[in-house]
């Protein structure tokens, strides 16, 4: 499994070491996600979930522990992956149109030109800018695709329409997808396997096997027995974690 | 039509006031402004304007695009690396605190009294702003474009040109506008403090010969001269941040 997984994560442990305060965000986490496969993260607030992305994408150096992207360690961000941030009004170039924005990563790779439009970024809505972000991650043909919590800050109703477009991406692409998310339906509706962090410093809690099978929709999916047993599963892994954060962070009483 | 018809009723109703009031006038300093207005005619929309107001516009430019120039050249590497703005800020906020007239002096000395004088007068005043102001762009970038830029292999020159030069502009286009009314002014002392041609020598010339209604037509044009450069100046700002104003209406109106 570990011999052709895309992604290796390896004993990864980060701690934020500032002059008089030392943070282990990170505990130990060690997993791997195989070719094609639709993997969501979660876990509660504050749970690292941001710097193990970082940390995936070769935007943070690990503290100790290895990531691997397609078998070679990540030193910087890996010419692979493509990451889509929650903060898509910040993640898009304003001075640029949609086709700039999407074609500017494709010029340096030297892959042929995108469809034209002449909308302007931060002329469209949220979900539309995410839109852009996605398109241009899509068109950079990477093997890894990050997302953090991208339809976070978007109205319901465009983020049920943004999951059903990043499952349509993923069957039709043949892609490796990282999702990260706080939202337990999400993660149960998109993924495959759901893998529960624990609060910080943050170690694996559950990896769950979301053995929901055929097309997933909005409607049918999310009343299936199966889906709410799991989706209970997950909701009663992250509170546990949260509780054990709360005894773990009041004073010891004698 | 409305909004111009606003605008220059006052500008209007100012100079009407004037001609009214200095109409009758007999004192040697404030002749009547018919007077001012018929030697301006004569002087200023003639032989003078090649003789003067060329000579002067050709240094200011001359010397406020070297500032633009170098400003930006030098501020950007500054703003780009921490060490080298440590090292730089102090140097440079000590440089700026010294009034560029007081150059004039050492200035003449090196380079005598020529347009090289004049042009280097106007560089070391203008170049402040400008530099100062790209530095402070250069260091604010965003850190979620930043990131993007990494993820997507967008480096070196590529990074420079979509990526940093952008996002400081607004902050430059400050400093450029900044640097032009101080160029103004300082091409103005220069040419007062010795030359035979351009604005200020022409003003200093008439004073000095009591020729006051064509000394005050000297003022009015160079009044024009700088409210011309502003309205210029104006344009471009609007057509090189369409983006930036663009955007800031947007979010002033949700």
């Amino acid at each position: 499994m570990a011999a052709n997984a895309v992604v290796s994560v390896k004993h990864l442990n980060k701690v934020y070491q500032s002059r008089d305060r030392r943070v282990e965000a990170i505990g130990d986490l060690t997993f791997d996600v195989d070719p094609g496969d639709f993997t969501c993260i979660v876990g509660p607030s504050g749970a690292g979930k941001t710097t193990l992305l970082k940390c995936l994408a070769g935007l943070l150096a690990p503290t100790s522990g290895a990531i691997l992207v397609n078998g070679h360690a990540v030193a910087g961000p890996p010419a692979e992956m493509a990451v889509v941030f929650q903060e898509y009004g910040r993640s898009l170039f304003p001075w640029k149109t949609v086709r700039e924005n999407i074609e500017l990563p494709l010029r340096e790779k030297k892959i042929a030109k995108a469809e034209r439009t002449r909308l302007v970024e931060w002329q469209l809505s949220g979900g539309m800018q995410q839109r852009v972000a996605i398109a241009r991650a899509v068109a950079y043909q990477p093997k890894v695709m990050v997302l953090d919590e991208p339809f976070a800050a978007v109205d319901a109703q465009t983020r049920a329409d943004l999951e059903d477009l990043m499952l349509r991406l993923w069957t039709e692409l043949d892609l490796t997808v990282i999702f990260v998310t706080h939202d337990i339906d999400e993660a149960v509706y998109l993924g495959q396997r759901v893998l529960v962090l624990s609060s910080s410093p943050t170690r694996i809690l559950d990896d769950v096997f979301i053995d929901i099978p055929g097309t997933r929709s909005q409607a049918a999916t999310r009343i299936e027995p199966g889906f709410a047993e799991l989706r209970t599963r997950i909701y009663r892994g992250i509170q546990e974690a949260k509780s054990a954060a709360r005894a773990a962070s009041e004073p010891i009483k004698s | 039509m409305r909004g111009a018809a606003v605008e220059l009723a006052l500008p209007l109703a100012l100079l009407v006031l004037l001609f009214v009031v200095s109409s009758n006038s007999s004192n040697f300093y404030f002749p009547p402004l018919a007077k001012v207005l018929d030697r301006f005619d004569t002087l200023w929309l003639g032989q003078r304007f090649l003789g003067d107001v060329l000579p002067s516009l050709g240094r200011l430019i001359g010397g406020y695009v070297i500032a633009c120039l170098v400003g930006i050249v030098i501020g950007v590497p500054i703003g780009m690396f921490r060490p080298l703005r440590r090292a730089a800020e102090p140097v440079l906020e000590f440089f700026r605190a010294i009034p560029p007239p007081a150059l004039i002096p050492v200035l003449v000395m090196l380079a005598g009294f020529g347009d090289t004088m004049k042009v280097a007068v106007i560089v070391t005043g203008a170049i402040w702003p400008i530099l100062l102001n790209t530095v402070e762009g250069v260091k604010s970038v965003d850190l979620v474009l930043d990131e993007t830029c990494r993820i997507y292999q967008i480096r070196g020159a590529s990074r420079l040109w979509n990526f940093v030069l952008p996002s400081a502009s607004p902050q430059i286009v400050v400093g450029m506008r900044i640097g032009l009314s101080i160029g103004i002014i300082l091409m103005v002392i220069s040419e007062m403090f010795a030359a035979t041609n351009g604005l200020g020598a022409a003003i200093i010339v008439f004073q000095r010969s009591f020729e006051i209604p064509e000394m005050w037509s000297g003022v009015m044009m160079l009044g024009l001269f700088g409210f011309s450069l502003s309205i210029a100046f104006g344009l471009f700002d609007r057509r090189t941040l369409r983006w930036y104003y663009g955007m800031r209406d947007l979010e002033r109106r949700s």
